[in-house]
């Protein structure tokens, strides 16, 4: 008998099936139990995590350590609602501009002929490359030499620029039909029209995927509140949660409460990733570096 | 050959152009591109924030390979063990998990994307302290508490005290949260594989789904695995930062020192920015080593 060849992306469920899930279950597992396991001990009371043996089922789940985390916070100098604004703020401004500058630039770079564009396409693919924590100094005295330390500028400028959701969005944007950048320019658009009411609708995807990019580097950074600002008043809820599983998570009582704020930064995250999954994968099909 | 449009033609697209890349290219040349020239430039100087640099010349570098015990003795093994583990192990185990997720059905394909991606999601700090309670150091930790139970210890080790355990724990760690973005962008790369390439390959004696990957998937989707080479690397490299916020900086007897952790040490806790910086430009350099092996391998052949 001859190889058929078989067929990539199934639409049905078949016993031969069963042997390549068994092969990836363990992995599966191994990704998914310790985010289980964080969510079970976030909801564990007392008791269960004073429990010799430790228990990885909660079985009794209460919002004790969530409780216990709002206390914490109303003895602490800076309220948390203070921390949860920042955050608000900063992500907000930086997800909402982050996202105009890169589409604006990707069309440009797309679309628009002009000179010096395939080396700054170049320039910011190489820039793929640059590992943030290797260039944290330089990009500490630079903010410093700006005069932006202790500002939410600092914390909101360096955010913005991101390679990676520049690149995703450019190469979809080469995907959408000059034809109906045409026909637009023809009914007399100029490029703002174009950019607006061609490209943006056209690109929603991208601007999905590049909007989940943007918003995980900026909920979860600590650099900017670390090392760009003293003044406790202007750092984020990331911040916040850190000192709590930083400071607390070696005695047992705190590792519930450390548990419970980790979850409130990851949850967000992953809210975002469930609702935009679709265009995320129909992005990330034209991602190629070619 | 490409068509040649109105819009390649008209002359006020240059302007326009310009204006639209501004920001970006602002922000970018400010916050990313000086950056890593300022690193070169203090790379070459001694800077301890306070006085102004001074320029030594190739001094650093010098020190870097000849005099930095610490570095030559268990930070750049560490470093190569963990970029060879979880860069490249994790970019071949992201290869193959998303070619068996290709081969199962929705919703159980996105179920499963969804779990393996995860835990990228939580990188840096935010699940920290998950890894303390479960790597607890004595039998109340939870693995301790279940190794005991099933009986392969007797005793509770302290993990992340303890030298022989901190790099492969990371490295685990590593591997766990590698399947971020480059993982996303194989798994779209494989399910947009043209079917008919499948049929024809049979035709031509491709005889099983090993040969299949090999000659067939792979060969057409070099952009997207080159994508997820580059990301692979960078995230496996920005992810060693857990070392120092498991265990301290410096880690333990040096046991998971890697190259970013030996940079937060000389820079924010020395501050030795001359060095610092040199160290992050060897850092730099190495990813480019990697990725233009991945470029090698995966860029355009013609």
């Amino acid at each position: 008998m001859a190889y058929k060849g078989h067929k990539i992306n199934p639409k049905k469920f078949e016993p031969g099936q069963i042997k390549i899930i068994l092969i990836i279950l363990p992995m599966v597992l191994l990704c998914g139990l310790p985010i289980i396991f964080i969510i079970f001990h976030a909801f564990k009371p007392m008791e269960e995590l004073f429990a010799f043996p430790p228990k990885f089922i909660t079985t009794h789940p209460t919002l004790d350590n969530f409780r216990q985390l709002m206390k914490n916070s109303r003895t602490a100098s800076i309220p948390l609602s203070r921390y949860v604004f920042n955050s608000l703020l900063i992500t907000g401004t930086v997800v909402f501009a982050s996202l105009i500058f890169s589409t604006a630039a990707a069309y440009s770079l797309s679309k628009l002929k002009y000179k010096g564009r395939a080396a700054m396409m170049q320039i910011n693919q190489l820039a793929l490359m640059f590992v943030p924590v290797a260039v944290m100094i330089p990009r500490y005295l630079v903010v410093n030499v700006l005069g932006m330390t202790n500002t939410y500028w600092s914390q909101i400028l360096p955010l913005i620029p991101l390679p990676v959701a520049l690149f995703l969005v450019k190469q979809f944007v080469d995907q959408t039909p000059d034809s109906l950048i045409e026909a637009a320019y023809m009914d007399g658009a100029g490029e703002l029209a174009i950019y607006f009411k061609v490209i943006l609708p056209l690109i929603k995807p991208a601007i999905a995927t590049a909007a989940i990019l943007v918003f995980q580097q900026v909920w979860t950074n600590l650099e900017a509140s670390n090392y760009y600002v003293n003044d406790d008043g202007l750092k984020t809820l990331a911040f916040y949660m850190n000192t709590l599983t930083g400071a607390t998570s070696n005695t047992v009582a705190g590792q519930g409460v450390a548990a419970a704020a980790s979850l409130i930064m990851f949850l967000p995250n992953l809210i975002l990733f469930c609702i935009l999954q679709k265009n995320v994968m129909n992005t990330m099909a034209h991602s190629g570096i070619k | 050959m490409k068509k040649k449009t109105r819009i390649s033609n008209r002359e006020n697209s240059n302007r326009a152009g310009y204006l639209f890349v501004l920001p970006y290219a602002v922000l970018f040349c400010i916050f990313i591109l000086a950056p890593v020239v300022l690193a070169i430039v203090l790379s070459f100087t001694n800077f301890d924030t306070i006085q102004f640099p001074s320029f030594v010349g190739f001094l650093n570098y010098i020190n870097l390979i000849t005099g930095d015990e610490v570095f030559m003795q268990y930070v750049l093994p560490n470093t190569v063990k963990y970029a060879l583990i979880v860069g490249v192990g994790g970019y071949v185990l992201a290869f193959l998990l998303a070619w068996a997720l290709a081969n199962i059905p929705n919703p159980l394909r996105t179920i499963f994307a969804l779990i393996l991606y995860s835990p990228s999601m939580t990188t840096g700090v935010a699940m920290t302290v998950l890894w303390k309670i479960i790597f607890t150091g004595d039998q109340t930790g939870y693995l301790n508490s279940w190794l005991m139970d099933i009986g392969a210890i007797n005793e509770p080790i302290i993990w992340l005290t303890n030298a022989n355990f901190l790099l492969p724990i990371v490295i685990i760690i590593g591997l766990w949260s590698s399947m971020g973005v480059g993982f996303l962008a194989i798994l779209a790369g494989i399910l947009n594989t043209d079917e008919s390439l499948y049929e024809a390959a049979a035709i031509d004696g491709v005889k099983n789904r090993f040969q299949e990957m090999i000659y067939v998937t792979v060969p057409s989707m070099r952009p997207q695995m080159l994508f997820a080479a580059v990301m692979q690397i960078v995230n496996s490299f920005q992810n060693g930062q857990i070392a120092s916020l498991l265990a301290g900086n410096p880690t333990p007897g040096y046991a998971a020192q890697l190259v970013v952790n030996h940079i937060e040490d000389y820079g924010f806790i020395r501050y030795e920015m001359g060095y610092a910086a040199a160290v992050s430009v060897a850092l730099l350099l190495i990813v480019q080593v990697f990725s233009m092996i991945s470029t090698k391998l995966f860029g355009e052949q013609d």
